[in-house]
């Protein structure tokens, strides 16, 4: 499955996490995943603990936690918001996860209530360089 | 042994698993494999086929001296004293208090006809000799709880033999096959928990029928310098039957499968040998041993949490501390979780009080705060097909 977003259109947390920032009706909508590299590293991911809607997530702290065979790992959002869609396929189909994790292996989408957070985070390249 | 506390200790394999995409972490104070590609694949292929394992960091004791097998049984929780050459024991060793200082193998092999100054020992050294592997974490210590119980004037000694030395585990169904295909010996050929010395690929090595994922197959100790020779030869046999190497990830998903406990997990020297459930291992009928009163008391007291086997409902694996309750109260907690690769569900061990050990009790396991329920199931939680 080919994405729609390329990786240099999202922004990226040292965390690992990727947001992609739109327009909706006048509010920023975020799409939130985990990065190819993250993906990679955590290897063999076997559960996911999502947020239920309108839960309110905060910059820099954990929205949820992604399981592999070995280990538990936190998913931090890298902005302050609200959840208003969750990726309800996504626990049961964790292999897109590393098809497509910028298109169909999207997490959440919050609505913005703070876009602060966006300057912190990183564009893929210098990302890219963090993770080599 | 590395003294200095910061030092890494390469196997003789660390280059080639560096150099064939092992994903290396620190074990132990060794550098070690933990997977290659993925997971759970090298836990199915281990199933299916055979996983080829580095388990070069176990510590590998040589011990000679006259009646030196009547002295380890003085050790162990089980009997090792005439115990035939040939023949491998699980043993516990435990401290005067019947903790559990570390789960070990006990070899009595016949030594090969060969001249010194080869690898394992040779007639030189005796007619058979009597080796201890322990694991990594409890090298040091157990090296030292050895050599203080040795009773002055005995000329028994302790040879650490464990970095001139390499341990591979070959597991799975199609294992024996292979090393069979390149060695003087057929495992098959062996009973379980028995071994010899014989040559593969013309190289002298201990052979055994031992492991540690559940399956069938062998364990081979050889010669540090010729080790990596081997390793690769085995890796690209295993490769074409549809197995390959595997590192401790899987080796860990695949002991948790077959109910094997852990060291640090399972069992610690805060947990009395009676606890363990292994009484297989344990044997206090007839013999003395350091720690045999206390491991006596606590059988009889049976007041001590005990072993169990837990299958959790859902997906969601729980892991080492999650607590384990009954109607809101805390009745004990896990020691190992994990998915299963092979049941596809999560299973777990751990140590809850006796009035709630039985099987089929319902629990509840606190994963990060959120309630699962889960069932005390027997373990393992998966034997192999019989042949």
């Amino acid at each position: 499955m080919e994405s729609q977003v390329k990786p240099e259109e999202l922004l990226f947390a040292e965390s690992h996490e990727w947001i992609h920032v739109t327009d909706v009706d006048g509010e920023k909508i975020g799409t939130i995943g985990i990065s190819a590299h993250a993906v990679e590293a955590l290897s063999d991911v076997v559960y996911m603990e999502l947020p239920e809607v309108g839960a309110t997530v905060e910059r820099e702290q954990s929205f949820g936690e992604v399981e592999s065979v070995k280990a538990t790992s936190d998913l931090f959002s890298p902005v302050d918001g609200e959840v208003v869609e969750i990726n309800a396929t996504l626990p049961d189909n964790l292999e897109v996860l590393n098809s497509d994790p910028y298109g169909a292996g999207w997490i959440i989408k919050v609505k913005l209530t703070d876009d602060q957070g966006l300057a912190k985070l990183l564009e893929y390249s210098a990302y890219e360089s963090q993770c080599s | 042994m590395p003294t200095d506390k910061t030092a890494i200790t390469h196997t003789p394999l660390s280059d080639w698993h560096e150099n064939n995409g092992g994903r290396m972490v620190d074990f132990a104070g060794w550098s070690m494999p933990v997977q290659y590609q993925s997971v759970i694949q090298e836990h199915h292929q281990t199933r299916n086929s055979v996983g080829v394992f580095d388990v070069s960091h176990m510590g590998r004791f040589f011990f000679y001296g006259t009646n030196v097998g009547q002295w380890i049984d003085g050790l162990m929780t089980r009997r090792i004293a005439g115990v035939d050459a040939g023949k491998i024991r699980y043993s516990l060793v435990t401290n005067e208090d019947g903790m559990i200082l570390d789960d070990v193998l006990v070899y009595h092999l016949d030594c090969h006809p060969e001249d010194a100054d080869t690898f394992p020992p040779t007639e030189a050294d005796g007619k058979s000799f009597y080796m201890v592997v322990v694991n990594a974490g409890n090298r040091e210590k157990l090296a030292n709880w050895f050599r203080s119980h040795i009773p002055d004037g005995s000329g028994i000694r302790l040879d650490d033999r464990t970095e001139e030395s390499a341990m591979i585990a070959v597991q799975g169904p199609k294992a024996n096959g292979i090393i069979a295909s390149m060695a003087t010996l057929d495992p098959e050929s062996l009973a379980y928990y028995t071994g010899a010395v014989a040559k593969i690929d013309d190289q002298w090595a201990i052979v055994s029928r031992t492991g540690y994922t559940g399956e069938d197959g062998c364990e081979l100790i050889l010669n540090a310098s010729v080790a990596e020779s081997l390793w690769s030869k085995i890796a690209e046999e295993a490769q074409a039957v549809g197995g390959g190497v595997s590192g401790l990830a899987a080796r860990d998903t695949l002991r948790l499968e077959a109910g094997m406990p852990l060291y640090g997990h399972e069992l610690s020297e805060q947990i009395n040998a009676a606890s363990t459930g292994l009484n297989f291992a344990i044997n206090t009928k007839g013999r003395t041993f350091c720690g045999d009163l206390a491991i006596a008391k606590s059988k009889e007291a049976a007041t001590d949490p005990v072993r169990v086997g837990l299958e959790l409902e859902g997906r969601r694996p729980a892991r080492e501390g999650c607590p384990v309750l009954v109607d809101q109260m805390h009745i004990g907690e896990l020691t190992s979780g994990t998915l299963s690769p092979t049941l596809e569900k999560p299973i777990a061990m751990a140590y809850l009080s006796p009035e709630f050990s039985t099987v089929g009790t319902k629990v509840e396991v606190d994963i990060r705060g959120k309630t699962h329920a889960a069932t005390v199931v027997a373990l393992p939680f998966y034997q192999r097909p019989k042949s």
